[in-house]
């Protein structure tokens, strides 16, 4: 707490106006919290995977509401434009673009399948909860950066961040020339293929109307 | 720097002195201008729907809507009031939540822009430091509601007409957002104010579009086709696509694209008028003016003035290019889907890059023109 000489009844509306202020940061941390967690779980358990994808935007975004409250809002808007406006999309372009339905076998024994990916879990679960019980979890006493954040992390990337952030652009960049390969294949217009007929959309068979009948009834 | 009018300090304090607690004054001040700027923003769809029906008219010789109201004005309350009254169909065999939430994802990141946009030093709601990243941020949202709209219909129309109009805002939002960083790289700062204070110095010869020509002609083609006005409102072309990922919706739903795109196209114009056109500054600097005339500055009937002018400037600048997408809309025919990906990826960014190149490269050479 501050001690300012302050007059007392101004002292009363400080502590007034940083409770209503500490109130509303907790009260959006638990919504967020929640709303986060929910969503989460939603992308995992859902077995329609639209709802999948965008309950995932829903769980970017609730992420993004958080690092307001820590004060890091460049890094929230970097979130949304990144994992939302793009990442999240793209999933969404991916998943509607493709309408393949397939037929799956079943496999044998496949309960070593999921027992192999249940005991992965359960170790990633186990790591991260040690670190999370060992990290001595020490708030940092130096004020946020604010505003002055987007310098602080462009002088980052230019000094000792810049190897990461190059091989990041190189990554995409290779990203880029791949997709522009995959796009650009040239297909022989005559050529008989086999069509899959899972590619095409299930529609309703329709009769035939000749041009000009006339519905005598 | 004349630091101008401060609303929110002047009331604070009156309330302050009529004896509530700072706390409590700052709160009955919050939604304050929140709530006004909403009003600013939904009173701009009339206007809007009422220029557009009028100088479309004007433009192709006819009259336009004159019974409703004084010349009509009346006219977009009597659409906005025949969309409550229709029916709210929800198409069988649909995702009914989808369906519902579409709408909402498209207007909710609009009107949450107003953020950002200032009407003068101190008017406006938040001074940010991300102030414009803001914007570009949250209009990033919009494609998936789009999706999500064409998705839930259970119409291929509607589908094809969510990715196409997806694809558009995906793919001119980096030519935008490459426009925005050369401004962004001569004020030395995100904020919308700073961007302005950096444009205010030498009145109309100050304004960034002198210094960014190349970049205010990809930004505003860029916000077109955000916007999906005409040359580019491909993903609701009537013709092909009915009415793109619009088709199935009726009533209220409807109605909120509707609202959504005529806010866009107004926030839009008001942040082409803070970005290139000065945002609030007269032509000849108030500075000069008062000077002039031997007035003091700080004067509060001058300040009053001077901030009543500040508004009006902006908005007289943001329903300038509202006009001219009107007379764009009715003088350039719609582009095919080729053509708009073509002209996106193969000429507004490779132009763009150059436009940050050069403006980096002259912001080294002449550091005291281009914000050293």
């Amino acid at each position: 707490m501050l001690l300012l000489p302050l007059s007392a009844s101004a002292n009363v509306a400080l502590v007034a106006s940083l409770n209503l202020a500490e109130g509303v940061q907790l009260v959006s941390l638990i919504l967020l919290g929640l709303i986060m967690v929910a969503s989460a779980l939603g992308v995992v358990l859902l077995s329609n995977i639209v709802y999948s994808a965008f309950l995932l935007g829903l769980t970017f975004i609730s992420i993004s509401g958080l690092y307001i409250l820590l004060n890091a809002g460049f890094v929230a808007a970097a979130q949304i434009l990144v994992y939302v406006g793009a990442v999240n999309v793209l999933i969404l372009f991916g998943i509607m673009l493709v309408n393949k339905q397939e037929e799956f076998s079943v496999i044998k024994n496949a309960w070593i399948g999921k027992a192999a990916t249940a005991a992965v879990c359960a170790g990633i679960f186990g790591l991260i909860s040690t670190m999370v019980l060992s990290h001595p979890w020490a708030i940092s006493t130096q004020t946020a950066a604010g505003d002055n954040a987007i310098e602080i992390i462009g002088q980052h990337f230019f000094s000792d961040y810049l190897l990461p952030f190059e091989l990041a652009s190189v990554l995409l960049l290779v990203a880029l020339i791949g997709a522009i390969v995959l796009a650009r294949r040239e297909f022989i217009p005559d050529a008989e293929v086999a069509q899959a007929t899972s590619l095409t959309l299930p529609e309703r068979p329709r009769e035939l109307v000749a041009a000009g009948a006339r519905d005598d009834r | 720097m004349n630091p101008g009018i401060d609303l929110q300090r002047t009331v604070v304090q009156a309330l302050i002195e009529l004896g509530l607690p700072a706390g409590v004054a700052k709160t009955i001040w919050l939604p304050l201008p929140m709530l006004l700027m909403v009003i600013v923003a939904t009173v701009s769809i009339f206007i809007c729907v009422w220029l557009e029906r009028k100088i479309s008219a004007a433009a192709q010789q006819r009259i336009g809507p004159e019974y409703i109201g004084p010349l009509g004005a009346m006219q977009a309350v009597a659409d906005g009031l025949k969309l409550v009254f229709k029916a709210d169909i929800t198409p069988a065999k649909s995702d009914p939540w989808l369906f519902t939430i579409g709408p909402a994802i498209v207007v909710i990141p609009v009107f949450l822009s107003f953020l950002i946009v200032p009407f003068g030093q101190n008017l406006v709601i938040t001074d940010l430091g991300i102030g414009i990243f803001l914007w570009i941020a949250l209009s990033s949202i919009a494609p998936v509601g789009f999706l999500m709209a064409g998705y839930s219909s259970n119409n291929k129309y509607s589908l094809l007409g969510g990715l196409r109009a997806a694809a558009q805002s995906i793919s001119y939002e980096i030519p935008l957002a490459l426009a925005v960083l050369a401004v962004v790289l001569m004020s030395n700062g995100l904020s919308t104010i700073d961007i302005v204070n950096q444009q205010s110095s030498y009145g109309i010869l100050g304004w960034n579009i002198w210094r960014q020509p190349v970049g205010f002609v990809i930004f505003w083609i860029a916000a077109l086709a955000e916007c999906e006005r005409l040359p580019f409102d491909l993903p609701e072309a009537e013709e092909e696509l009915v009415a793109g990922y619009q088709t199935e919706y009726t009533g209220m739903k409807f109605g909120l694209f509707y609202v959504g795109s005529y806010v866009n196209l107004m926030l839009s114009a008001l942040i082409v008028s803070v970005l290139y056109l000065g945002g609030w500054n007269f032509p000849i600097p108030i500075a000069t003016i008062t000077g002039l005339f031997g007035l003091s500055e700080t004067a509060p009937w001058v300040q009053i003035i001077s901030a009543s002018l500040g508004i009006v400037m902006t908005m007289l600048k943001a329903y300038l290019l509202v006009f001219l997408t009107i007379l764009l809309r009715w003088t350039v025919p719609r582009v095919r889907i080729d053509q708009l990906l073509d002209l996106g990826w193969k000429f507004l960014l490779p132009v763009s890059l150059v436009n940050l190149l050069v403006t980096a490269g002259l912001k080294l050479a002449f550091p005291f023109a281009f914000g050293g």
